[in-house]
C-alpha cells in the first residue's frame, strides 16, 4: 500500500517535470518571432530604420560621388563579393540590387559595422537571417570604408 | 511489524552511508578544505585570473591553462608538427622546423621563460627550449604563434635553457650533453669522452623591439652536464648561475658514475665582462652551420636561413669571468630568490638545500678563497659561497620558485612533497604532499623580481591513481595550492597534456587584452593571396599548378576544378576572406598522403602541397565548422592522366550540371 502511494507520488513528480520540460521547449521554437514583435513593440526607443551603431545620421547628397564609389568597390571586391552578388539574385546573402531603396544609409551602415548586435535585435536583419542561415560575417569595415561601400550600392542602384 | 521493518531498513542504510564517509581513505581528498571548489570555480562565461604556459616536454608543444580553474586554453605548436592546424605541414609553416640536418618534425620541450623588462614579465613573448635536437622558440602573445626559432651549434641535449636576463639581454641555452665540437672529428672512441668531449653554453640575444634573436656568442666549458640556470637579479644582474652534474665526466652507467662525488658545481657566469671580451673580439669565430627560421607576420609565412658562423669563448682563458660553487649532490634547480643575492641549488641526491649568498661569493672571488682549478676554472670554497642550508627539507630536492614574501617553496621529488622555507632563517614552514613525485613547480612570476605569490602549481612526474585509469599511459597531473597564508592548500587537480617540465605563470590582464582577434587582409602580403574571389585563379606553368583559393562563410571560389594531371605538383593558396574574430576555415582533400589539413585564420593565406598520382574525382571540404551551411562548403578537383588534354577550367556556381539529367521529383 505504501510502495503504491509512494511510487504515484514519484510518477506524479516525473510528469511535473516532463511536463515543464515540454513548457520550455514550446517556448524556444516560438522565441523568435516572439522576439522580433517584442522588440520592435516593447522597445519604442529603437527605431527600426536606423538600425543599432553609431551612425545616426548619413549625409547624402543627390548625385554620385564617383571616387568614394570606387573605393567601394575595392571594398567590395575584397570583403563582400564572395557572398552579394550586383543583381537581385541571392548568392550567400541578399543581391545588392534595390538594396539602397530597402534600407536607410544609417541601416545598411550600422549593419556592415554592428552586425552582430543587429543580428540579435533588428527585425528586418532576424528576417533576413531566416532566409539565409548564415549570420553575415562582421568584415570589420571602418567608417569610411562602410561609407564607400553605400556610394558603390548607389552606384549599382543606378545613381548618377 | 512491516512498518518496523522499513524503519529499521532505513537505519541500517543510514548508518552505512554514514560509516562509508567516516571510513574514506586517506588521500588528498582529506587535504582539501571545504572552499577549494568556491576558490578555484570560474563561472562559465568568466574569465581566468592567470595565463599558466607549461611545457609539453615529449609533445614539443607548448599548453596554456587558465588559472585557478584549470582549464586547457590553447596548445601552440612549437618543435613538433601539429596536424591539428597545419603547423608543419603547410609550405609556409615547414621552414619553421627546419635545422641544418633538414626538416625534424618533433622535439622534447622542456623550459619556458617569459621576457622580461627590468626583472618582471612584460608578457611579450614566451622562450621554450629544445631538448632533443638543440633549439631555441620565440613564441608571440599576441598571435600564441611560434614566431622564430634558432638551433644552436656545438650542441646536444639543449637542457639548461630558455632563462633570460632581466631585460631579456640575452636567452641561455647550455648542453646537457658532451660532445665533439662541430668542427672537430667526431669519430672518436666513447670512451675517449675526457679528451674530446666540450660542453657549449650559448648566449642569443633578443632585439628589444623586435624580438629577434641572434646567437651573439658561446661559451666553450668542461665536459659536464649542464642542467638548469637562472639569471641574477638587481645586484646579481651581471651574473648567471648554471647547475651542473656529472663532474665525473663519466660516459657510461651515468647513473652509478656521475653519482661518486659528494658534490657536484653551479657555475657562476659574469655574462656582462663575457660579452666585453666578445665585444673585444677575444674569442675565435668557427665555421659551423645552424638554421635560423622566422615567420613573417605579415607574409603569414616562415623562412629558413642556414647560418656559418658562431663566435666562440674558452672559459679557460677567461680568468674572470667563470667560476665553480660546489654543490652537493648532482643539482637541478638553480633559483635566484627576488633580491638577487641567495642562490638556491637543488640537489636531487641531496638531503638539505644549500642556499648561496651572492655577496659572499664575490668576497670569496676577491679574496681568491679557492679550493683549486678544474679544467681552468676556479673552483670557490663551499664555506666560503654559502650562505646557509635547509635541513632535513625532505628528499630528493628538484626545483625552488619564490613567493615574494621572503619564502620559498620547493619540490622533492623522491619524499613527494613540496616545503614551503624562510630564506633568511632557513626553517621549514610547511610541507604539504603531492600526488606523486613532482618534478618543477611555478608561482606566477616566482622567477622574478616581483613574484605574485598567490598560488603554486606543481607538475607531477608520476600519476597512478589520481585520475580514471585510461590504460598503461596516463596523463600527467598538476596539482595547484593556495599559498596565500602560512598553510598551503591543496585546491584542485588538473590532467595536462604531454609531459610539463618547467611553467610560467602571469596575469591575465597583462596579455588579455593585446590578442590579435584576425588578420587585416589588406595587410595580408603573403605573395599568394587572393584579394576577393574575383582575383581566385588556377595557373599551370609545366607540371606546376598554383590554385588561388578563397575561403568564405560558407563556399570555397573556384569549388569546380578540372585540367589537373597525375603527376602535377599542385599548391593550393587559401585565403580567408573573413574579418572576424574566431572564424577560422579548414582545408583537406581526400587520400593526400604525407599531408594533414590546413586550418587557415580570418585574413590568412596558407599553402597545402599535393602530389595527386592517380587519376579521379577528389573532393574537398572545410574541416572547421563555421556555419549552417558548413556541411555544404566543399568542391570537387578532378585528376586526369598524365598525358590527357583536358583544359584547365576553374569556377564556382557555374558549372551546372545537365537538366536532362535532373533527380527526380526535384521540381515537387
Amino acid at each position: 500500500m505504501k510502495k503504491l502511494i509512494f511510487l504515484s507520488l514519484f510518477s506524479a513528480i516525473l510528469l511535473a517535470c516532463s511536463n515543464s520540460g515540454e513548457k520550455n521547449e514550446s517556448n524556444v521554437s516560438t522565441s523568435t518571432t516572439a522576439s522580433t514583435e517584442s522588440t520592435s513593440s516593447s522597445n519604442p526607443s529603437y527605431d527600426p530604420n536606423r538600425g543599432e551603431g553609431k551612425f545616426t545620421h548619413v549625409d547624402v547628397s543627390p548625385t554620385l560621388d564617383a571616387a568614394m564609389a570606387d573605393a567601394g568597390n575595392k571594398v567590395y571586391t575584397v570583403k563582400c563579393s564572395a557572398c552579394h552578388k550586383l543583381t537581385d539574385e541571392k548568392l550567400v546573402g541578399p543581391g545588392w540590387k534595390g538594396v539602397t531603396q530597402r534600407h536607410t544609409a544609417e541601416w545598411i551602415m550600422n549593419f556592415v559595422t554592428n552586425t552582430d548586435d543587429m543580428l540579435t535585435k533588428d527585425p528586418k536583419a532576424q528576417a533576413m537571417l531566416e532566409i539565409c542561415l548564415v549570420r553575415m560575417p562582421n568584415q570589420h569595415l571602418t567608417d569610411q570604408e562602410a561609407r564607400d561601400v553605400y556610394e558603390f550600392m548607389r552606384k549599382n542602384d543606378g545613381v548618377k | 511489524m512491516r512498518k518496523n521493518n522499513l524503519l529499521y531498513t532505513a537505519w541500517v542504510l543510514i548508518l552505512i552511508t554514514g560509516s562509508m564517509f567516516s571510513c574514506k581513505p586517506k588521500n588528498a581528498g582529506d587535504a582539501v578544505s571545504g572552499d577549494a571548489a568556491q576558490q578555484v570555480y570560474v563561472a562559465p562565461g568568466k574569465y581566468d585570473e592567470f595565463y599558466n604556459f607549461v611545457s609539453g616536454g615529449f609533445n614539443g608543444q607548448l599548453s596554456v591553462y587558465g588559472l585557478p580553474s584549470g582549464r586547457l586554453l590553447k596548445i601552440v605548436p612549437i618543435f613538433s608538427v601539429f596536424p591539428e592546424n597545419g603547423y608543419g605541414y603547410s609550405e609556409e609553416t615547414k621552414p619553421m622546423l627546419n635545422t641544418s640536418q633538414g626538416f625534424v618534425p618533433w622535439d622534447d620541450q622542456h623550459h619556458l621563460e617569459l621576457s622580461q623588462t627590468n626583472g618582471e614579465i612584460d608578457g611579450r613573448w614566451i622562450f621554450a627550449n629544445a631538448n632533443n635536437t638543440p633549439r631555441v622558440a620565440r613564441v608571440d602573445l599576441s598571435t600564441f604563434k611560434t614566431a622564430e626559432i634558432i638551433e644552436l651549434p656545438n650542441s646536444a641535449g639543449n637542457h639548461s635553457s630558455p632563462f633570460i636576463t632581466e631585460n631579456t639581454e640575452y636567452v641561455v641555452a647550455g648542453t646537457r650533453f658532451a660532445v665533439p665540437m662541430d668542427n672537430d672529428n667526431g669519430d672518436v672512441p666513447i670512451n675517449t669522452y675526457r679528451k674530446n668531449f666540450k660542453a657549449s653554453i650559448s648566449f642569443i640575444s633578443v632585439d628589444k623591439n623586435s624580438g629577434n634573436m641572434n646567437l651573439a656568442f658561446q661559451l666553450r666549458v668542461p665536459p659536464v652536464d649542464f642542467d638548469l640556470s637562472h639569471a641574477g637579479k638587481n645586484k646579481s644582474h651581471d651574473w648567471f648561475f648554471f647547475s651542473c652534474y656529472n663532474t665525473e665526466q663519466a660516459n657510461t652507467l651515468l647513473e652509478v658514475n656521475a653519482s661518486q662525488r659528494d658534490k657536484d658545481f653551479i657555475l657562476a657566469v659574469n655574462w656582462k665582462k663575457l660579452e666585453e671580451y666578445a665585444k673585444q673580439g677575444k674569442g675565435k669565430k668557427e665555421a659551423v652551420q645552424y638554421a635560423h627560421n622566422v615567420y613573417d607576420e605579415t607574409k603569414h609565412m616562415a623562412t629558413s636561413t642556414i647560418e656559418k658562423q658562431v663566435l666562440v669563448l674558452d672559459a679557460k682563458d677567461l680568468k674572470d669571468v667563470c667560476y665553480f660553487i660546489p654543490c652537493p649532490k648532482s643539482p637541478h634547480g638553480c633559483d635566484v630568490d627576488p633580491s638577487g643575492e641567495y642562490i638556491v641549488g637543488s640537489g636531487k641526491l641531496a638531503a638539505l638545500i644549500p642556499v648561496f649568498s651572492f655577496d659572499k661569493i664575490q668576497q670569496a672571488i676577491a679574496n681568491k678563497k679557492f679550493i683549486g682549478e678544474y679544467d681552468g676554472i676556479p673552483v670557490i670554497e663551499y664555506e666560503a659561497a654559502l650562505y646557509g642550508e635547509v635541513k632535513k627539507p625532505g628528499l630528493g630536492p628538484l626545483h625552488t620558485e619564490f613567493d615574494g614574501r621572503g619564502n620559498a617553496i620547493t619540490t622533492m621529488f623522491v619524499s613527494s612533497e613540496i616545503v614551503k622555507w624562510n630564506i633568511k632563517d632557513l626553517k621549514v614552514i610547511d610541507r604539504q604532499s603531492t600526488y606523486y613525485s613532482p618534478g618543477h613547480l611555478c608561482i606566477p612570476g616566482g622567477d622574478t623580481k616581483k613574484p605574485n605569490g598567490k598560488y603554486v602549481i606543481v607538475y607531477n612526474k608520476i600519476t597512478k591513481d589520481r585520475y580514471l585509469p585510461t590504460g598503461p599511459e596516463l596523463a600527467q597531473s598538476a596539482q595547484l595550492f593556495d599559498i596565500s597564508g602560512d598553510k598551503m592548500k591543496l585546491l584542485l587537480d588538473f590532467p595536462t597534456v604531454g609531459e610539463p617540465h618547467y611553467a610560467q605563470a602571469v596575469a591575465a590582464s597583462l596579455i588579455r587584452d593585446k590578442s590579435v582577434k584576425y588578420f587585416d587582409i589588406n595587410k595580408n602580403q603573403n605573395p599568394y593571396v587572393t584579394k576577393g574571389e574575383a582575383e581566385s585563379k588556377v595557373v599551370r606553368n609545366g607540371k606546376r599548378v598554383d590554385i588561388y583559393i578563397t575561403q568564405i562563410r560558407s563556399h570555397f571560389s573556384p569549388d569546380n576544378i578540372e585540367g589537373i594531371k597525375a603527376g602535377d605538383e599542385v599548391y593550393w593558396h587559401v585565403t580567408n576572406l573573413e574579418q572576424d574574430w574566431d572564424i577560422p576555415h579548414g582545408f583537406a582533400i581526400k587520400s593526400v598522403p604525407e599531408n594533414a589539413e590546413l586550418l587557415v585564420m580570418p585574413g590568412e593565406t596558407q599553402t597545402y602541397k599535393w602530389m595527386p598520382k592517380k587519376a579521379g574525382i577528389y573532393p574537398f571540404y572545410c574541416t572547421d565548422f563555421c556555419s549552417a551551411l558548413h556541411q555544404e562548403m566543399q568542391g570537387y578537383v578532378r585528376v586526369s592522366p598524365a598525358e590527357s588534354n583536358v583544359p584547365l577550367t576553374f569556377s564556382t556556381g557555374k558549372n551546372l550540371p545537365d537538366s536532362a539529367t535532373a533527380p527526380p521529383l526535384l521540381d515537387k
